[in-house]
């Protein structure tokens, strides 16, 4: 997609970045012990807390990614959203209090509380690492997805922007910044995506979604002469090739010097070409956008339905419509999704988007990304239960949300703080079902990366409401990030590097070693940014999900409600559960796509470890537990 | 190291009762969330038939879900709260007579 700056969205881009890095600076004098820049001086009120914790769990992945997920794959999406909230319940229930009266500032001083020993403090602090790590690369992909429509600029300056922003809030203040950063974007988000939702709802359906500031594009569609299945002439078209791709016809045509791709379908006994966006690179890597030069700006926003009926009827448009028939009519009418297909052809690589119709019933059911219902296969109905058991369990075992648990005084405030957090977190990921519905039918999806579909919606809508969204989501991302930060330097300076290597630093060089360890991940997690792009961010998470569930959700159950749990016991569950989820991950049909492989051949068919990774980290635990005496 | 709770805490003489409640609670949301799961792998059709409002079963068992869990804690928080107010009213008594 081609986006020129917008000088609203600048002002308020800088006005919040502004405001992000006085909050830091202005804490940052304050923080002199380990205390205060790890967990905050235990003094957050928990209302405070309650919705930093929002604020920290609302990332890239909820406010991007399931918007944009259930833009392109419909329910599919919102199971990611019933999934996160899932995982309060294992949090609230099991782990909230006596995991706070267990800690100090990390995850490992919790589960090393009973044993003080060194191989639980460095598996833990490993665990922590990776699964930060992992959680980070879908919120710097984030990043540079917002950068680009906010202010114009290139992928990758947004994950530099992100990256740099974030080692200077940590590296000031860490934990009483990142609390304050959190709690601001938190109630700010949930604010503007109702106000967002309050739009989609009183602007209701239209099959030509134009908007004040963007004509939606009218899609040609011509009319072949066929012969024995192959295009012969159109109209005042050249025809350059015919190719067939998974079952599906694509014909190349030209006119006036500019070469479009369409799709061959046949209905009612004719042929119909139907116009789909196109993307080709030839051999000297020069791209072309619906056979033009990207700045042309011939390439477009899309995503409408074809067919609204209401009550029955057929109709062009709605007026304002309620939650309930805003679900309905949907459900009724037809929506066009527009699916991706890649070819090599006698040019180079083609691109190509066609036109996908479905009906709305489908489209509000799982299927489309997770097959499940009839002719599923095995692999992608484990695929849905994996996926769904790793969002249910990994919330309480995400190091990031845990730490959290020290910045309150007592007990009851992290109970407190967690249902505030539950109530606001849950209300976001209702809302998350109109934003992603709204971006589907508003034609304003962008078809090369899902994750921008909430914010481009809030763009039909307004240019003020967009800049001000996307300034919130850009703090979204920097809240994450920051929180994801101050676990790892804890799990660098305070747990391997003092608890490890014993290496006894005082306060003020814990507090410097955090912020060298800070920098260090930031940097680290700029190179991971840039390298992933492309991809949905909640699909990213739920492998950060899914090696929390394994490495260390087994590790605080058992530690938690089994006495005769071992620390070689946690220890050898937790490098269980990192070794098998991320030997699944790694060998998944994503990562083969990745490598530029066939993702068909790859060794398996899952996506997600977690049904095969937690049992096994879970079985561990409990026989080397059960065999083995305690060491130390 | 040193591996001491950040904030010296009061003793928490309602803490059995409350994981006892905690653990009641997480399978009543388990159960249900399984259900959903399993609907959707077992029974798909299911997940298609009109409920309350005209939604499908997906979309209402899914809010469902949120909504429930927005719920079950605010009930959860009001229990613990009233066991942790009554065991340190019981044990108040009991210092008071030693």
């Amino acid at each position: 997609m081609i986006y020129g700056i917008s000088y609203t969205a600048l002002f308020f881009f800088i006005v919040f970045v502004g405001l992000v890095l006085g909050l830091s600076f202005y804490f940052g004098r304050k923080t002199k012990s380990a205390s205060s820049y790890y967990a905050a001086g235990g003094q957050i009120h928990w209302s405070i807390n309650g919705v930093a914790f929002a604020g920290d769990y609302l990332s890239a992945a909820s406010f991007l990614g399931i918007c944009g997920m259930i833009a392109v794959s419909g329910f599919d999406g919102f199971l990611y959203a019933i999934g996160f909230l899932a995982g309060w319940m294992v949090a609230l229930f099991l782990v909230a209090e006596p995991f706070k009266k267990l800690g100090k500032y990390t995850f490992s001083d919790a589960l090393n509380s009973t044993f003080q020993s060194r191989l639980v403090t460095l598996t833990a602090s490993i665990s922590t690492l990776i699964v930060s790590i992992f959680y980070l690369i879908p919120q710097m992909v984030g990043a540079g997805d917002l950068v680009t429509p906010l202010l114009g600029l290139p992928h990758w300056v947004g994950v530099f922007l992100v990256g740099i922003i974030v080692i200077v809030i940590v590296a000031t203040a860490g934990m009483t910044s990142t609390t304050y950063v959190q709690f601001l974007k938190g109630g700010l988000l949930i604010v503007l995506s109702t106000i967002l939702t309050i739009y989609i709802l009183k602007n209701g359906f239209t099959l030509n979604p134009d908007h004040k500031n963007q004509a939606y594009h009218e899609f040609l569609e011509l009319s072949p002469e066929i012969k024995d299945g192959k295009v012969e002439r159109v109209e005042d078209w050249n025809v350059i090739t015919q190719t067939e791709v998974q079952g599906k016809e694509f014909v190349n045509l030209e006119k006036d010097g500019v070469s479009r791709w369409f799709d061959l379908v046949q209905s009612d006994n004719r042929y119909v070409l139907k116009e789909v966006l196109s993307i080709t690179e030839d051999e000297n890597g020069t791209q072309l956008y619906n056979g033009e030069p990207k700045e042309n700006g011939n390439f477009y926003q899309v995503g409408h339905l074809s067919k609204i009926i209401v009550n029955g009827k057929e109709v062009d448009k709605t007026g304002p419509v309620g939650p309930f028939e805003y679900l309905n009519i949907i459900k009724e009418s037809t929506v066009v999704r527009f699916t991706n297909v890649k070819f090599l052809d006698n040019n180079g690589n083609v691109s190509l988007f066609y036109q996908n119709e479905i009906e709305g019933k489908d489209f509000l059911l799982p299927g489309l990304k997770y097959k499940i219902g009839k002719g599923a296969s095995l692999w992608s109905k484990m695929d849905f239960v994996s996926l769904m058991l790793a969002l249910f369990l990994g919330t309480a075992a995400l190091p990031h949300i845990l730490i959290r648990y020290y910045t309150v005084h007592s007990p009851r405030d992290a109970r407190k703080s967690t249902i505030l957090a539950i109530a606001a977190i849950g209300t976001f990921y209702i809302l998350t079902l109109f934003m992603g519905l709204g971006a589907a039918t508003n034609g304003v999806m962008d078809v090369e990366s899902s994750n921008m579909a909430a914010p481009l919606l809030a763009r039909a809508f307004g240019v003020v409401l967009f800049s001000v969204i996307s300034a919130i989501a850009f703090a979204t991302v920097l809240g994450t990030v920051a929180g994801l930060l101050v676990a790892s330097s804890g799990a660098i300076a305070h747990d391997l590097l003092d608890g490890y290597f014993n290496k006894n630093l005082s306060d003020v060089n814990k507090v410097k070693a955090g912020k060298i360890a800070a920098i260090v991940v930031g940097l680290f997690a700029i190179a991971l940014g840039v390298s992933f792009k492309g991809m949905n961010v909640s699909f990213l998470v739920g492998w950060a999900f899914a090696i929390a569930a394994s490495a260390n959700l087994p590790a605080i159950l058992f530690l938690l409600f089994w006495k005769k749990t071992t620390a070689k016991g946690i220890s050898w569950s937790i490098v269980m559960g990192i070794v098998s989820s991320l030997a699944i991950i790694l060998t998944s049909p994503s990562m083969w796509a990745l490598y530029g492989l066939n993702p068909i051949d790859a060794i398996h068919q899952l996506e997600n470890p977690a049904i095969i990774s937690f049992p096994l980290s879970a079985l561990t635990l409990f026989l080397i537990s059960s065999f083995k005496k305690n060491i130390k | 190291m040193i591996h001491k709770p950040s904030i010296s805490h009061k003793p928490d003489y309602a803490s059995k009762k409350k994981a006892r409640l905690g653990i009641i609670f997480f399978f009543i949301y388990f159960i249900l969330y399984g259900g959903f799961v399993a609907i959707g792998v077992i029974n798909y059709e299911l997940l298609a038939i009109e409920t309350l409002g005209g939604l499908n079963l997906a979309t209402l068992y899914g809010i469902g879900l949120i909504v429930f869990a927005v719920l079950l804690g605010i009930l959860y928080n009001f229990f613990c709260s009233r066991y942790e107010d009554q065991m340190e009213k019981e044990m108040e008594g009991k210092e008071v007579e030693l």
